[in-house]
């Protein structure tokens, strides 16, 4: 049975945004798929010059749904990619992700930051309805954020919003946030799926929102069904008259669904059947360079990664292009251990790219006075061919003369038992829009999610300088030591970040190409429109 | 008179059965490492997240507590709400296992004649090319992984013909004749699963009964073979026939989970599969009870056919 490598373990505040240029694969690549060049648009510029047009139904086959999931965001574990989709599709939050990866406003119109940048000011949309017709509020806003915080909340946003003090009202139609110890950032965690704005006075989450579509159906792990919605707030977007979701989980099936034309549009296309998409005429492949990333974590608190040369080793020892050759057939970019894509700001391109040094890790194992078998652990739980990888990464160590053994874990209970528990284990992060959101979920020393257990001061310190410096070249200089630092010292292994593939038929038109999530960053419904 | 003590006596065993299958899957579901709550959360849980949801879910109540506070629910026909969406399980169900056995049934309707011709043909043909052509083929379709047929049906009457949709997914918005349309692929893959056991097996009873001396004495007296096979060999073949009949109809109904995948078709092997995944013990009973219902109903159909076609087990010794 072939099913999808993602059912388990979505990591809850996947706010994948990634500032500045889009990444896309744009003609040269696809016409190396083989796709005919009537297939293609020259580029995102061309979309532009179409013009939108109403009506259709537009049917999509996605994967990573299960009948578990949720309309509820605050609870524990919504988040997989139907879920996100769907939440995109009937709601919206204050903050927007664009298709460039800058944050813009939303449901909140502007803002204004106060010094240390502890104090937001939200000014919201004074236009906003929701589909049951009630009027949208700050009260609305400010139930929507306090419902994933506090002592009795079970939402995964609960993290990512744990160092915000304070959510009030101070009229109709503005919000004050405060932040305990300031953030310049904050705007782009508003943005995250988690915080949609949800009526105030409901208790259950029905899919009432404010957004491009008004829930007709929704069977969860099934079909979704949304029609227009006939008030919408926002100027030019949710062009189709109706969307409808299939979940379909099942690799081949989702491509032969495309393929026939029984769907518009497909998420997830495996890396390894990409190619063969080119023999059918009428489709394009959307590549979206994320900040998702595959890591390798070693434990740096504990033998026997506790010592620097040991991990050292271990870099050096890796070849990533080859990791990203075999695994994503090139579908994704080389990593420099550590967790900044190129597309993110702050992102330092100085800073030297890390390839395979086999002296230099014989050496540095040597130095570590290392002996033995290291126990390298790892399950389908992580990534789908997160065996692969373990197994690739076992034959390049042993070059350097490293010797790993790979330990296959059950999904089951992978989460619990061996991450940020055992030594050496694979992992994957879906990434963060700001390098401060992923430092500070993953790597600051008091983190709870510091899954190597690093600690290294300087890192600290730079991390909480950095977080409430508003000067932009300052910050630079800060965000460029950090990944410095890490590259050197930590214990993660970042061999790649791979990328989102979607497939759409060229019936869907739009600029699809948003860098933070798959399927225009989960805001398809709205954002295509059908020729 | 003895049907109906038979009846009753294997439907109270069917009781006891079942509640031993509900005691299996608690136990086995306890066994899984983490619980409902941190399969929930995955990557996310943060320690105060999950103990809200543990508490929320009464995760934290002795095991024997939360069994037998379930079971008594269950029995008064409350089913509960769904661990992990919170939704109630009971319409859940109902879509469900309706899509299971239209499936299910309509594979049968296909299936359980064609098998049984097949069989009768084969035994009357003994030996004959056709015979081994009949064998050769249902052996070879039930050799093959039952996502391979499916993924074949697929590439060539979905994406090649195009005249099956490859997305057999069916609603209630869809027509009779759309959810039939959509569901001949799955159905004829299930066929392709069960064919065989019931056609060889309906070919080995009937030839087992034609070396009985009263088909001897109709031969002598003059029938024909179709006569004496369709008329005094089957009838006495049933009794097998019917328990491996039961037995298919019961694996179309329980083990088609992988059919499911293939044709993205909404059925209750899927739903349990999800659920076991992220530990809904409530949705997993249910499917569970179900499924062994399946089983038990099914062979105590067969046993009941069997006593009606043959007198002779009326009268145990």
């Amino acid at each position: 049975m072939k099913t999808n490598g993602f059912g388990t373990g979505f990591d809850g505040l996947g706010l994948t945004g990634d500032i500045g240029r889009r990444q896309l694969l744009k003609t040269g690549a696809a016409v190396g798929l083989g796709i005919g060049a009537s297939a293609l648009l020259p580029g995102a510029s061309a979309f532009a010059a179409d013009v939108p047009k109403k009506g259709g139904r537009l049917k999509l086959g996605l994967a990573g749904g299960q009948t578990t999931n949720t309309l509820d965001q605050a609870r524990g574990g919504f988040g997989s990619p139907v879920e996100r989709t769907v939440n995109y599709t009937l709601y919206n939050t204050l903050v927007e992700i664009a298709p460039n990866g800058q944050a813009v406003p939303e449901i909140a119109e502007s803002w204004d930051i106060g010094p240390g940048a502890k104090s937001w000011v939200f000014n919201i949309r004074k236009d906003v309805t929701f589909h049951n017709g009630k009027e949208m509020t700050a009260d609305d806003v400010v139930h929507s954020l306090r419902r994933h915080m506090g002592a009795d909340t079970k939402s995964g946003a609960a993290g990512l919003l744990k160092e915000i003090e304070s959510i009030e009202k101070l009229d109709k139609h503005q919000v004050r946030v405060q932040h305990a110890t300031g953030n310049a950032d904050l705007h782009y965690l508003l943005s995250d799926y988690h915080l949609a704005i949800v009526p105030a006075e409901t208790t259950t989450v029905d899919g009432v929102g404010t957004g491009g579509y008004v829930l007709q159906t929704y069977e969860p792990g099934v079909r979704f069904v949304a029609k227009r919605n006939p008030n919408y707030w926002k100027e030019g977007r949710a062009h189709v008259d109706e969307v409808e979701f299939v979940v379909v989980n099942d690799d081949a099936a989702r491509l032969s669904a495309l393929q026939s034309g029984e769907v518009h549009g497909i998420n997830r296309l495996d890396p390894k059947t990409v190619a063969l998409l080119g023999r059918a005429p009428g489709l394009r492949i959307i590549n979206s360079a994320g900040t998702a990333y595959y890591v390798i974590n070693m434990r740096a608190d504990r033998a026997p990664f506790d010592n620097k040369d040991l991990r050292l080793a271990l870099k050096y020892a890796i070849n990533r292009e080859q990791m990203l050759d075999r695994l994503l057939r090139g579908y994704g970019t080389v990593g420099n251990d550590h967790p900044i894509a190129k597309s993110m700001p702050f992102f330092d391109a100085k800073l030297p790219q890390r390839t395979q040094d086999l002296d230099k890790a014989k050496f540095h194992f040597k130095k570590s006075g290392h002996s033995g078998a290291l126990d390298l652990r790892t399950s389908t739980a992580a990534f789908s061919s997160a065996i692969d990888m373990a197994v690739l990464l076992k034959m390049q160590a042993a070059e350097a003369g490293i010797d790993i053994n790979v330990v296959r874990e059950p999904q089951d209970g992978y989460w619990e038992n061996v991450w940020r528990s055992k030594e050496f284990m694979i992992s994957y992060w879906t990434g963060r829009a700001v390098p401060d959101q992923i430092f500070t979920t993953a790597y600051y020393s008091k983190a709870a999610w510091n899954d190597t257990h690093w600690r290294n001061d300087s890192f600290d310190a730079l991390l909480l300088a950095a977080r409430t410096e508003l000067d932009s070249a300052k910050r630079t200089q800060m965000y460029a030591e950090m990944q410095a630092i890490m590259q050197d010292d930590s214990g993660a292994i970042v061999p790649m970040f791979n990328n989102f593939l979607d497939g759409m038929r060229d019936a869907v038109k739009g600029d699809l190409t948003a860098s933070n999530m798959e399927l225009a960053g989960c805001r398809i419904a709205e954002r295509c429109w059908l020729a | 008179m003895v049907l109906t003590r038979l009846i009753a006596k294997r439907l109270f065993g069917a009781l006891v059965t079942l509640w031993f299958v509900t005691v299996l899957i608690f136990l086995a579901v306890e066994c899984l490492p983490g619980d409902a709550a941190e399969a929930l959360l995955g990557k996310d849980a943060t320690p105060v997240a999950v103990e809200n949801l543990r508490a929320e879910l009464h995760l934290n109540d002795p095991p024997l507590e939360r069994y037998v506070g379930w079971l008594s629910r269950v029995a008064v026909g409350d089913l509960g709400k769904s661990l992990t969406t919170n939704r109630p399980i009971a319409p859940m169900l109902a879509t469900r296992l309706s899509n299971t056995l239209f499936l299910a049934a309509t594979a049968a309707a296909i299936a359980v004649p064609l098998a049984i011709i097949l069989g009768l043909v084969s035994a009357l043909y003994r030996g004959t090319r056709l015979d081994r052509i009949i064998s050769v083929l249902s052996l070879a379709s039930i050799s093959f992984p039952e996502f391979f047929v499916g993924y074949i049906l697929l590439v060539v009457f979905a994406l090649n013909l195009g005249w099956f949709p490859v997305l057999s997914g069916i609603n209630a918005d869809m027509g009779l004749g759309e959810q039939l349309h959509r569901i001949v692929l799955p159905a004829l893959t299930l066929v392709c699963l069960v064919l065989a056991y019931m056609m060889r097996m309906t070919r080995a009873a009937v030839i087992n009964v034609l070396s009985n001396p009263y088909i001897e004495m109709a031969e002598l007296k003059g029938c024909s073979r179709r006569e004496i096979i369709v008329r005094h060999a089957f009838v006495n073949a049933i009794g097998p026939v019917a328990n491996v009949v039961a037995l298919s109809l019961a694996y179309l109904v329980v083990g088609v989970v992988v059919v499911e995948v293939v044709f993205t078709y909404p059925g209750l092997g899927q739903w349990m599969v999800d659920s076991v995944s992220k530990q809904d013990i409530l949705v997993v009973q249910i499917c569970g009870l179900i499924f062994g219902a399946t089983y038990i109903g099914l062979n105590l159909t067969a046993d009941i056919v069997a006593v009606l076609f043959n007198p002779k087990l009326r009268h145990p010794r």
